[in-house]
């Protein structure tokens, strides 16, 4: 029996992505990282920012989040998003744009908990990138 | 009756205007393209959006404790109408459509007594709108550097939407923009999006129970407001391929009726050279007979 089932991402301009012949994906969900195998769970849960990873037969495949969300349903793995970049395509002067959008974003205070965690979390994995 | 001169003139002006809306013809053609394109790309992350929320919202059964974007906040009395039109004119009835519709629907809000206050994204209909409107109107979103309908642009849409539903500003939100059925019909569209419709239309909703992480709850808070962005931006792009296949409609019909007008002051202008030539004959001849 195949071990393989199918992964869609979309972004709101475009079908960003769609594989037929996945292995396993590790998602950065919400609560944690997430690997997610052939006839998990229905499951629906969101993204923090993080690396998507997608193991296909013929290697694997990185991509860098900001946010969105994901549902697993019949083998057909769903991720919405609206920010995603391939990490092979992805330029060093784009990162370093995006460190300081999220770090201009951590300087103000008036933000809440959450937030300001999940703009750590992006800062963190923005730096692990570079 | 006008001199061969004039109409030569008129002639001219006429053939530099079909050349203009001919121009502008191709151009709404080459953009209507690439915004059908968008409209179609588009489409899934919408779809997408919506099972999810349905199928989340089928899971919320305490309608009391759902979050507000869903469920409303239970009262019906200011409205927020968000109409969505093009920035620039000549696109035949694109915007009036809209604004026909839409003032049908504030007057039956105000017949009601029902406060209404209006956003409006896109100048045109704004200048529509101020006349009869104007103190409704809170704010007025335009587009006009932005080439493309894009995303960022309908998340911006988005955050002034929930903000102001936050800060209990309206119960009700709807918005209004013309959905692209072909090149010659759009469709001026109200849609509801505070409260959301949940009714599916589906019958298979049941068949699969989801496990959440975190629970349905706080799913649903993050990702309502993101999902009246994407049904704003599902919008804007149908508005734009509307409005270039509407300003392609239109400059068809104005080359047609253009090429008409050139035809008939052709004709006229033949006419009446034909006139002075014969009565310039009649005066020589009639000159040389009285000899």
């Amino acid at each position: 029996m195949s071990e393989e089932f199918k992964v869609e991402i979309v972004n709101p301009e475009v079908s960003f992505l769609s594989k037929e012949d996945v292995t396993e994906v590790i998602v950065p969900a919400f609560e944690g990282e997430m690997g997610i195998l052939k006839d998990h769970i229905s499951i629906i849960s969101f993204l923090k920012p993080g690396i998507l990873t997608i193991h296909t037969k013929s290697g694997e495949h990185k991509f860098y989040v900001e946010d969105g969300i994901f549902e697993f349903k019949n083998n057909n793995l769903s991720v919405l998003t609206s920010s995603i970049f391939d990490l092979k395509k992805i330029e060093k002067s784009m990162l370093m744009n995006l460190i300081k959008v999220a770090e201009e974003e951590a300087s103000k205070e008036e933000i809440d908990d959450q937030s300001r965690f999940l703009i750590d979390q992006k800062i963190e994995v923005l730096k692990s990138l570079n | 009756m006008a001199s061969l001169d004039d109409l030569k003139k008129r002639i001219t002006s006429v053939k530099s205007t079909q050349k203009i809306t001919k121009a502008m013809k191709m151009v709404a053609a080459a953009k209507l393209k690439r915004a059908q394109e968008s409209a179609e790309k588009g489409r899934p992350y919408s779809e997408k959006m919506n099972n999810i929320i349905l199928n989340l919202s089928n899971g919320v059964s305490d309608k009391e404790t759902a979050p507000k974007l869903l469920s409303g906040t239970g009262k019906d009395k200011i409205h927020l109408c968000v109409v969505m039109t093009s920035d620039r004119g000549l696109c035949g009835g694109f915007n009036s459509n809209i604004i026909k519709k839409v003032k049908t629907y504030f007057g039956e809000i105000l017949k009601e007594g029902k406060e209404l206050k209006i956003i409006t994204v896109g100048s045109k209909g704004n200048d529509q709108l101020k006349r009869q409107y104007g103190n409704k109107i809170i704010e007025n979103i335009s587009f006009k550097n932005s080439k493309n309908a894009n995303y960022s642009d309908a998340e911006k849409v988005g955050r002034t939407i929930i903000e102001k539903f936050e800060d209990e500003e309206f119960d009700i939100c709807t918005i209004f923009y013309n959905q692209f059925k072909n090149v010659i019909t759009q469709i001026p569209q109200a849609q509801k999006i505070i409260p959301l419709n949940t009714e599916s239309t589906d019958d298979n909703k049941l068949e699969d129970s989801y496990e959440f992480e975190p629970d349905e709850d706080e799913i649903l808070n993050n990702l309502l407001p993101k999902n009246i962005s994407t049904q704003i931006f599902k919008a804007m792009l149908e508005n734009s391929a509307s409005e270039q296949g509407a300003r392609m409609s239109a400059m068809d019909n104005a080359t047609r009726n253009a090429g008409e007008m050139v035809d008939k002051l052709t004709i006229q202008y033949n006419r009446s050279r034909q006139a002075a030539i014969t009565k310039e004959l009649i005066e020589i001849i009639s000159g040389a007979e009285s000899l």
